[in-house]
Formats: structure tokens, sequence, C-alpha cells
């Protein structure tokens, strides 16, 4: 895949954990949250049209060992820019081009001063949503460790 | 003579009508929702994706409703669909080590750093059926306890620390893909995984349990199994560094195997590896059976001639989607050919009539 120059051409290395970490919150999310806390999207060019493709995921022969193939999983990508000209991408899990539209659009606002707002607004909802969602599953596996416990038998004290 | 013959079409799409009708079913009962697949037959669905080699649990879901539940057939609907996808790119390899354990078991430690977890199993269940599940479908919420901070290191980690197991080789060199290039013999670890791993999960059960009954025994435990979500991260070349672009879920075993050393090598326990789309254990156990099989040659191990051993007779046949597609072909017309076949035995009858007349 070459880069398009005209998509993002000086990345802000700076801001790379910040913006990775919303990225990936926006990728897991489920597209009917995401959509009911941004109903209404800002103007915007759109650079990439959301696009439906595969990722070949690769695993670890034996978990830390060289790569293999594993299988591949469906993506939506769109790249787009807003009327003030910072671009926005997504890559999103699954197949629904309204998710990575909205996740591009998030993307783009939360390198504006619209960020500590969207911030509250999008952003937290979604990390609590996804919190609850760990939480309860580990909490449930919890609840199935085993605890072992050791009969003493025989007559010796 | 050829004589070339059309037709058929009213009764091909009266047929597929006819199928239509029969996928619904009774209309008195309820349509099944691709939702309710997708949250209620969980398992079948990770099993089409596995072997489907694509992982959307929307879409095994349609394709199993599709299929009438044929799974095979829902895995060839998938293999279909994946082939019309762009390849967006390759995922970083997931960091199984970090997974969100829903179920951890170990049948070589007993007390272990995270502990044994059962997660939702079909262990420990009595195989009696439920006829309370045709009845009604409420059930209680499971129980919760708090969840600890402990790291759920992998078992080979504490092995591998005291030098008992081998190591396993450290790279990062791009993987062959065998849906990009045709897979060639003999292959190499890594593209045997990416076989076994969308191999049919019956083939690779038989196989595995044909070296458990002694063709090509491996003497394997299972050091450790788990199941639960890892992250899926990827570079993004137009931005300059990786992003998640999802989460999965996934199936490891890893085994430990009986080793007595080669001449290079110390006596030491070997590694199997299996790693599957979804919570499909027995396919995980299977694959790292197989896989710890196949690497007879690379640990100096006699080849005894067993079927596990012998990588072009796993690999070439572990594809359900092949096999049936091969197999299935034979229903189709062929009567040319069989008109041939039909000419040459009454032309062999004749002579072996002649020549009996010729005898007497």
């Amino acid at each position: 895949m070459t880069p398009d120059p005209n998509l993002d051409p000086t990345p802000d290395t700076t801001a790379h954990s910040d913006r990775k970490a919303w990225m990936g919150l926006l990728a897991r999310a489920s597209p009917g949250q995401l959509a009911g806390l941004l109903p209404d999207l800002p103007a915007h060019d759109i650079l990439r049209a959301p696009e439906i493709g595969a990722v070949m995921v690769r695993g670890r022969i034996g978990g830390t060992g060289a790569p293999f193939n594993l299988g591949e999983m469906t993506v939506t990508r769109c790249v787009l820019r807003l009327a003030d000209g910072v671009v926005g991408h997504a890559h999103v899990q699954g197949r629904d081009r309204a998710h990575a539209l909205r996740a591009a659009v998030v993307d783009a606002l939360m390198q504006t001063d619209a960020a500590a707002n969207l911030r509250q607004t999008v952003l937290t909802p979604l990390q609590t949503a996804e919190t609850t969602r760990r939480t309860t599953r580990a909490s449930k596996a919890a609840a199935t460790r085993v605890e072992f416990f050791t009969l003493v038998r025989g007559e010796d004290q | 003579m050829y004589v070339a013959v059309k037709g058929g079409e009213r009764a091909i799409d009266n047929a597929h009508a006819f199928l239509a009708e029969d996928r619904r079913g009774d209309p008195q009962v309820a349509e099944l929702s691709v939702a309710q697949i997708r949250e209620q037959l969980r398992l079948a669905v990770n099993r089409v994706m596995a072997e489907g080699s694509l992982f959307d649990p929307d879409l095994a879901a349609l394709a199993i409703k599709q299929a009438r539940g044929d799974l095979i057939e829902a895995v060839f609907l998938i293999r279909a669909y994946r082939t019309t996808l762009p390849r967006l790119g390759a995922s970083n390899p997931v960091d199984t080590a970090q997974m969100a354990v829903v179920r951890r078991v170990s049948a070589t430690f007993k007390d272990l750093p995270g502990g044994q977890v059962l997660g939702p199993t079909f262990d420990y269940t009595h195989r009696l059926l439920d006829f309370k599940l045709a009845a009604d479908g409420q059930v209680p919420p499971a129980p919760t306890a708090p969840v600890s901070a402990e790291k759920v290191p992998h078992v080979t980690e504490f092995l591998n620390r005291d030098g008992l197991i081998e190591a396993e080789p450290q790279s990062d060199a791009v993987p062959p893909d065998l849906t990009r290039e045709p897979m060639e013999l003999p292959t190499s670890r890594a593209l045997r995984l990416q076989a076994i791993t969308r191999g049919d999960e019956g083939f690779i059960l038989s196989m595995a349990y044909s070296t458990q009954r002694g063709y090509g025994r491996t003497h394997a435990f299972v050091g450790e199994l788990r199941i639960g979500a890892v992250a899926v991260e990827m570079d993004i070349p137009e931005l300059g560094f990786s992003v998640e672009i999802g989460e999965i879920e996934l199936s490891e075993c890893e085994t430990v195997n009986q080793f007595k050393g080669s001449k290079t090598e110390p006596p030491q326990f070997t590694r199997g590896y299996g790693l599957v789309f979804g919570q499909s254990e027995r396919k995980a156990i299977a694959m790292s059976l197989v896989d710890r099989a196949l690497r007879w040659k690379e640990l100096g191990e006699d080849n005894i001639g067993a079927p596990a051993q012998d990588e072009e007779f796993v690999l070439m046949h572990a594809d359900n989607i092949q096999a049936t597609g091969f197999l299935e072909h034979i229903k189709l017309p062929h009567y040319v050919d069989f008109q041939a076949e039909l000419e040459l035995v009454r032309r062999l009858r004749a002579d072996a009539a002649t020549m009996q007349e010729a005898a007497k």
C-alpha cells in the first residue's frame, strides 16, 4: 500500500499515543452507540469513501515465535477532511460504513478545539460502555476460577 | 458422436424456489433471525468463521441461515465472499499473553499465576438432554466475583525459564500466505499452521486422535488452553503508526510433549501449537497435536509412516471446501464420460465372448 500524499502528509508524532487510544476505542465501539452519541455530522469532504475490506490477522507460533497467517477479519476504512482542513482516519472492525464515517469524523474533530467537549460527550461514554462490558465478562470468568483444597486424611496430627 | 445438450433452466429455477421454501420450513413456526443465530448458535458461528477463515460473526450467522445449518455449505459461502474483499493489509501478530481470558486451564500445573478459570464450558456437565431448554428461554444471570489484576502468563513461559522446553525461534519474517500463493511442499511450520487453523474440524480432530492411538504418538499434555478476546493492531502507512482495528475472540492451545533429545538437543519438552478463531477449543487442541506430529523431521524423530506425519496427506485433505468441491462434482452430468466407459465395457465383453466361442 503506497501512502496517499493527499491524506495526512505530516503526522504529528507527539500526539500518537492519545490518538491511538481514541482510534482504537472508536474501532471497537458499537456502531449504534456511536451513532446515538453523535447523530449529526459536521461538513466534510470525503477523501476515501468508506470501503469494506479484509485484514489478514497474524498470530505467532507458540504465542511468541515467528508470525503466521491466522485468517482474515472484515474492516471498513474511511478518510475525510473537515471544512477547516483537518483530516480524520478510521479503520473499524466489521462492515458498517456509517461506523467508519463517524469514527473518521470523531478522529478529525479530536484534533481540533472541539476535542475537550467531544471527549466528554462521545469518548467517555464509549469508554464507560467498553469498561462495563469487559468487567462484566471478566467478573463472570473470575467466578469460575477453581479454588483447590486438600483433604487431610490419615491419623497423624 | 457428440451432441450438445441444453435445457433445465425451468427445473433449476423451480428447484431454487423449492429450496427457499424448505429453508423457511413451516411458516407457522417463527423465522430465525441472523442475530438469534449469532447469539444462540455461537459455536456454530465460530466454526464457520474459523473454517471460512474470516472473522465476522454477523456474516457467519447469515451464511448458516442461508445454508440451512449445513456448516460446510456456510463455510463455502464465507470463502466465496472473502474473495470479493480487497485486502487492506495484515495485522501485527496478536499478543495472546495479553488475552482477556474467559477460560484458561492447564493440565500440567495445578497452581499457577492467573489460576484455573473454567469459563463457559461443557466440561463437567452430565451430557443429559435438558428439557427445560425446550420449554423456556429464561436463565438466571451468571454469578460474578471480583476481578483480580493478576497477570495470566503463558504456562510454557515457566518451563522456558528453566530450559526444560524448547525455545520458540524468534522472527518477524513475513509469513507465507496460502490464499495468495499455491501451497508448495515441503512447507514451513507457519504455512502448515495457516492450513490447519482453516482446515475441517472433523478431519483435524481425527488426525489428532490417530496420533493418540499410536499412529505417530507424541505424548501430548495440554500445557495450557486459553480462550478470550485479543486486540488486533495494524500499521497504517498513511498515519505512520499502528492502531487497534478491533478485538477478536481466539482459542489457543499449547501442548507440552515428550522428547528424548537428539544429537544437538538435550532431552527437553517440545511444543505443539493451536490458535483458532472463536471459542473452538476442540479444534485448538487437535491443531496443536497435528502441528506437533508434523514436526517429526525438524526434531529428528523417526517417520513411522503414520498419516499424521505425512504433510502432504494432512495438508492436501484438510480443506473441506476443496474436498467437497471435488467430491460433489461427481454428481454433476458426466454423460459423455460415462458413454465412453459404456462403449469400452461393451467392446471388452464382446471380445471376451468371441474368445470363449473360439476356445470351445
